[in-house]
């Protein structure tokens, strides 16, 4: 039988240690030349602001600002009664950049080196020019607008370690493309509007041409072209509303559509018609105010025009959601922290990814997804999150046979720097 | 103590049973005899290498235009028919056309000249149309479990089974399915030959010699893969590159020769002891039959090991019930091979949840798979229903405890 390191005396005594020296870390004061920025905390802000809203350093009076984020965990996995032992992942490291050019012209850059390096992109990377509160331009990498998770995913702003399943396994968060467009945002009273609205480049064949045997949107990260060449020749359209209520919160209804495939290539007819996909998502947030109680999720619903002639493997209708509930249960001076908090939170994930039922037998298609993720996580401040989260999870294949059941437990941080 | 100490101190207690935790409650290993895939007992480490990598290219590998999908094709991986390595299911079933004799004359010349049709297609192709007036069958695929074992019986044992000519008058006349193997294929040691022709024993109508000449006909007609073993592309009808690795092929054939026989359960149940000899005694061990013995096998695991596929490797006529207008090989129309009956319980767990029997699913239960024999099988239909209720509860939990 294996020996695990987790009872290990050994492994503890480095936890442990891990848990001073991050204590004395953080208790040390920044250098003077650095400056932390000031995030905006009004509370006007929106999901769409949070390209703009982290934390960043500033060098003197350099109109300059870095940031970042990095997050790390262990793994250890159980899938019906199997699993190959504890890994250790360094998911991401993120590296912001932004400037002011002008009192209202802005950049910003979001660059992020996944799994060690092997995955580095561009995930944002655009100038803003603000005319008008309600009328700003951007252009450049832009992340579009579906849901809420895709622009506002920062690691460390969650309490788990995986990402929601609606945004990286049915949309395919982080989504970002080379576009133009616009936004603006207003409020009256308690009431806060913001609209988005870009055109970009978009998804291309490997929606219904892929090795995942399914409609795969987030396929489209692969192609490593496309912010190059938008493979259909159609502009993305990505458009989203959002309504925030300082005490009540925020929702957004987005919606994001395009041809998907190429018709033409050098003047000959390659595929019968344009073949569209068409998404909408709706995202929620809010506080209770009594309780402190924060609840945020996504919904989504995806449309996709597979060819008739192709196998039902890949459905032309997906679905999914994901909603969070975060539960501070400790807030106060901790360890010397004067800002920790320590959260009770839970996740349920859902994904249908193929919705319909078989043409042969009436019966419904399955390949779908659930999991429920208790997280317990700890703030020493607010940038900075341990957590450990338990995920239990069913997945059934597109017979709907007896679902796989994967058990998972991580334990890892996230922190801006 | 301080909360904050306590909370720490819980945390680091709960983090350190999170593996004991996972191991004990997390999701346990269904049982052995519940499923169908696994390895046989007794393979060396090199073997279980080579069973995990047919594993991989089996079930994993999903093929797109890139890799050589198509254009034209039935499914886009191994798995999409054979789900858990068991029983395939109606939304990926297949239809073959063309031959309504023995002469191996095709019907229409589509693509490459084979005769199963090529219902799907990638972007901007279209997938083949059945040719007016065609004869044809649809098919669902068969589990792939213990394959191993059945082609390690020798062409003798096969040959003791079969009765022509019914030469003992019980009504049923077996026959071994002889045919010329393709080139690639090396012929069986102390095999049996009638005129150049071999015994076929797989598929429905016994249409392949061995499971290498199984596995590339099945990636080149199920997915449009050319191999160095069949390089027709079935679209163009011409020749092309491997899209597939010789050493791809090799590794799906080990693991498809060294797949686990299915476990039988609840052995001593008073029912299905009851139900064992009533299947005997009407007449369906006569061609399911329960017992066989492979030969000397390279792979010692199958060497010499008696099992219990519940088939005979012969074709036997079912009568006009099941005959389809359509024959392969030089079977006749109403010819089939006699499916293995073992993992049949089991079946359920790939067929999402319901059951798809006899060659084209038509059969929605065991039951209605027996009433739909016919044939050689007749008097053995005639005698089922003839069973008491009670007769025919135990004859079908036998059935299924397989």
């Amino acid at each position: 039988m294996k020996t695990s390191i987790f009872y290990s005396p050994n492994y503890l005594i480095i936890t442990l240690i891990l848990f001073t020296l991050s204590g004395n870390l953080i208790a040390q004061n920044e250098d003077d030349i650095l400056k932390r920025t000031k995030s905006d905390t009004t509370d006007t802000q929106l999901n769409m602001d949070a390209v703009y809203n982290r934390p960043a350093l500033t060098i003197n009076k350099a109109p300059v600002s870095i940031g970042g984020y990095l997050e790390a965990n262990s793994i250890y996995a159980v899938e019906d009664g199997l699993t190959e032992g504890l890994s250790f992942q360094a998911r991401r490291l993120t590296l912001f950049l932004s400037a002011s050019i002008n009192k209202r012209i802005k950049f910003l850059t979001e660059v992020e080196f996944e799994e060690g390096g092997k995955e580095i992109a561009i995930e944002f990377a655009a100038m803003d020019i603000s005319f008008d509160p309600l009328l700003n331009l951007r252009g450049g990498i832009i992340l579009n607008p579906i849901g809420a998770f895709n622009q506002n995913h920062d690691g460390p702003k969650w309490e788990f370690v995986e990402r929601p399943d609606v945004a990286v396994k049915l949309l395919p968060a982080t989504f970002s493309n080379a576009g133009f467009g616009m936004y603006g945002k207003t409020n009256t009273g308690d009431w806060i509007i913001g609209y988005e609205a870009y055109l970009s480049n978009g998804f291309d064949n490997s929606i219904i041409n892929n090795s995942k045997d399914r409609t795969s949107l987030s396929s489209v990260k692969e192609n490593e072209e496309r912010f190059e060449e938008n493979f259909s020749g159609d502009p993305l359209i990505t458009t989203k509303l959002a309504i925030g209520n300082r005490n009540i919160g925020e929702v957004g209804f987005s919606y994001m559509g395009g041809t998907y495939n190429r018709v033409m290539e050098d003047g000959l007819q390659i595929d019968e018609k344009n073949r569209r996909v068409d998404v909408f998502a709706i995202d929620l947030s809010t506080t209770i105010e009594s309780t402190g109680t924060y609840i945020v999720g996504e919904g989504a619903y995806v449309w996709v025009d597979v060819p008739k002639t192709f196998t039902q493997q890949f459905g032309n209708k997906q679905a999914g959601f994901f909603l969070d509930v975060v539960q501070p249960v400790l807030q106060k001076k901790m360890f010397g922290w004067e800002n920790a908090s320590l959260n009770v939170s839970a996740r349920t994930d859902y994904v249908d990814f193929n919705i319909g039922n078989f043409t042969q037998t009436n019966t419904n298609i399955g390949d779908d997804l659930i999991a429920v993720t208790p997280s317990i996580s700890f703030r020493p401040s607010p940038a900075t999150v341990l957590r450990l989260n338990y995920r239990y999870q069913w997945q059934n294949d597109i017979l709907n046979n007896p679902a796989t059941k994967t058990a998972t437990w991580y334990l890892g941080f996230s922190t801006y720097f | 103590m301080k909360i904050e100490w306590l909370s720490l101190i819980i945390f680091i207690a709960f983090f350190t049973s999170c593996e004991k935790l996972a191991d004990e409650y997390g999701p346990v290993p269904p049982k052995e005899n519940e499923l169908l895939d696994g390895p046989v007992e007794g393979l060396s480490v090199e073997e279980q290498i080579q069973f995990l990598n047919g594993d991989i290219a089996f079930n994993d590998e999903v093929f797109t235009a890139e890799t050589g999908l198509g254009p034209v094709f039935v499914g886009t991986s191994c798995v999409s028919c054979h789900s858990g390595d068991g029983k395939g299911h109606p939304f990926n079933q297949f239809i073959r056309f063309g031959q309504s004799d023995t002469l191996g004359n095709p019907f229409a010349d589509f693509g490459d000249g084979k005769n199963q049709l090529q219902n799907k297609a990638i972007q901007g192709f279209q997938p083949e149309k059945l040719p007016p007036g065609a004869p044809f069958t649809t098919l669902v695929a068969p589990a792939v479990t213990g394959l191993g074992f059945l082609d390690a019986v020798p062409d003798e044992s096969i040959l003791s089974l079969a009765d022509p000519y019914d030469e003992n008058g019980d009504g049923i006349s077996g026959r071994a399915h002889f045919a010329y193997p393709p080139e690639y294929v090396q012929i069986r040691p102390n095999s049996i030959s009638r005129g150049g022709k071999y015994i076929f024993r797989f598929g429905k109508k016994a249409i392949s010699y061995d499971l290498l000449h199984q596995t590339v006909g099945a990636y080149n007609q199920d997915i449009g893969i050319t191999s160095l073993f069949e390089p027709i592309d079935p679209y163009s009808g011409l020749e092309e590159d491997p899209e597939i690795s010789t050493q791809v092929v090799n590794e799906v054939v080990f693991y498809l020769k060294t797949l686990k026989a299915p476990i039988p359960r609840n052995q001593n149940d008073p029912d299905v002891v009851s139900g064992k000899q009533i299947f005997s005694r009407i007449q369906c061990a006569a061609c399911h039959t329960p017992s066989m013995k492979t030969g000397y096998s390279p792979i010692e695991a199958l060497s010499n090991k008696g099992f219990h596929p519940y088939t005979d490797l012969l074709l036997h006529d079912m009568g006009p019930g099941l005959d389809d207008g359509y024959t392969e090989g030089f079977a006749e129309t109403s010819e089939w091979r006699t499916p293995p009956l073992w993992g049949i319980g089991l079946s359920e767990n790939s067929q999402g949840g319901g059951l798809f029997l006899l060659h084209d699913g038509r059969a929605r239960s065991i039951e209605e798979a027996i009433l739909m024999h016919g044939g050689e099988a007749k008097n053995s239909r005639d005698e089922f229903n003839a069973l008491s209720n009670q007769e025919k509860k135990q004859l079908l939990e036998f059935i299924n405890s397989l």
